[in-house]
């Protein structure tokens, strides 16, 4: 602490000291105004994610898999890591990429904590999608991504665990799938924790992963 | 005489159009411009990619498909977001009004179907657009649209 300038005599002091008070009230009202837009300083206070968070209801998430080594693979086996997870089909051309370089992005944006997160992309068009397309899609994204395929009842029943839609439309010209943009963060205890937008920004997936491995 | 040709070529320049996506040389002055024009690359057996671009035409006009010499189609696609699902098809045509610039980076943009070889980043990509003038006259607008990373991201909306 600093002492008040000696020479001013002590009403002058105490207008100091009240200018002070009132300036120390304005920063807490404002660091603590509940209108506090995004990026704005937050109070303390429970975690609140930027995805949606649907922790509350439960979800079964687990699945049994194939991965494109041709390897069984289980949601159980990430099990201490935050799974990134979408649904999508090599043939897509903006949303499935866009999705998969956001990914990428979280990881970069996480610096060490990378290693604690792993991107999983799951084709609803296991027909097209071989497991040698997605061995080299999936990881022309990050190569530490895993691109996962099962049969019509498998993916089925991955697509209903998550909530998740997809429709083939065969036009006449080609087939098109209509699918659930979101991606599905899943915390280190293997929970189906968050739902995060089509268009949220990296930066706010990224602050959501950091919360989930801390404990949130 | 020598000395005017750097003059000359600098008032040829902006016949070129802006680049990267530069319109064919050679035919009249072409009634829409294109911007910000890229493709996305792909991984060996992919067939299907995307094409961004924003265009804007000097006259009310209709962009009515499109081809290329490396795939077997081209087609011009809408994408809908119905709760969190996405939904993408085909259109026949797609409006744009005089003066103003149409993005067709997210609610719309270019689907290469078919593709014939990898696209990879660093090579450009032959395509034409066929259009339809303010007098219902048919236009093609040829332009060569550079290839880039697969993940590269689509960019921030601006509308």
């Amino acid at each position: 602490m600093t002492e008040a300038p000696r020479r001013l005599p002590p009403p002058r002091r105490l207008a100091v000291a009240a200018l002070l008070v009132l300036l120390l009230a304005i920063t807490a009202a404002l660091a603590l105004r509940p209108w506090a837009g995004p990026g704005a300083p937050q109070a303390a206070a429970p975690a609140a994610f930027h995805s949606r968070d649907v922790s509350p209801e439960n979800w079964k998430g687990a699945f049994t898999l194939t991965d494109m080594d041709g390897r069984t693979r289980t949601l159980e086996e990430f099990r201490g890591k935050v799974v990134l997870l979408s649904f999508g089909y090599t043939h897509c051309p903006d949303v499935c990429p866009t999705t998969l370089a956001r990914f990428a992005q979280v990881r970069r944006l996480l610096g060490k904590d990378a290693d604690h997160v792993q991107g999983l992309f799951i084709t609803i068009d296991p027909e097209r999608d071989t497991a040698a397309l997605l061995r080299s899609y999936v990881p022309a994204f990050d190569p530490s991504f895993i691109g996962l395929r099962g049969s019509e009842a498998q993916t089925d029943a991955v697509t209903s665990a998550y909530h998740a839609n997809y429709q083939i439309v065969d036009t006449k010209t080609e087939r098109l799938v209509d699918h659930t943009a979101s991606t599905y963060v899943i915390d280190p205890a293997s929970r189906v924790r968050l739902v995060s937008a089509y268009d949220q920004t990296a930066e706010d997936l990224a602050q959501d992963v950091r919360a989930l491995l801390a404990g949130s | 005489m020598l000395r005017r040709l750097p003059v000359l070529a600098f008032l040829l320049l902006p016949a070129l159009g802006p680049a990267p996506a530069r319109a064919a040389a050679g035919a009249a002055a072409p009634i829409v411009a294109a911007s910000d024009a890229w493709a996305r690359a792909t991984v060996e057996g992919q067939s299907g990619s995307g094409v961004y671009l924003r265009l804007s035409s000097r006259e009310d006009a209709v962009l009515v498909g499109a081809s290329s010499p490396a795939t077997d189609k081209v087609e011009i696609h809408e994408m809908r977001q119905v709760q969190d699902m996405m939904h993408m098809r085909r259109i026949e045509r797609l409006a744009l009004p005089a003066g103003k610039t149409v993005s067709l980076e997210h609610d719309f943009h270019i689907m290469l179907i078919g593709l014939r070889h990898q696209l990879k980043p660093g090579q450009t990509l032959a395509l034409t657009l066929q259009l339809l003038d303010a007098h219902g006259g048919h236009q093609t607008f040829a332009l060569e649209v550079p290839v880039r990373p697969i993940d590269t991201p689509v960019p921030v909306r601006h509308d």
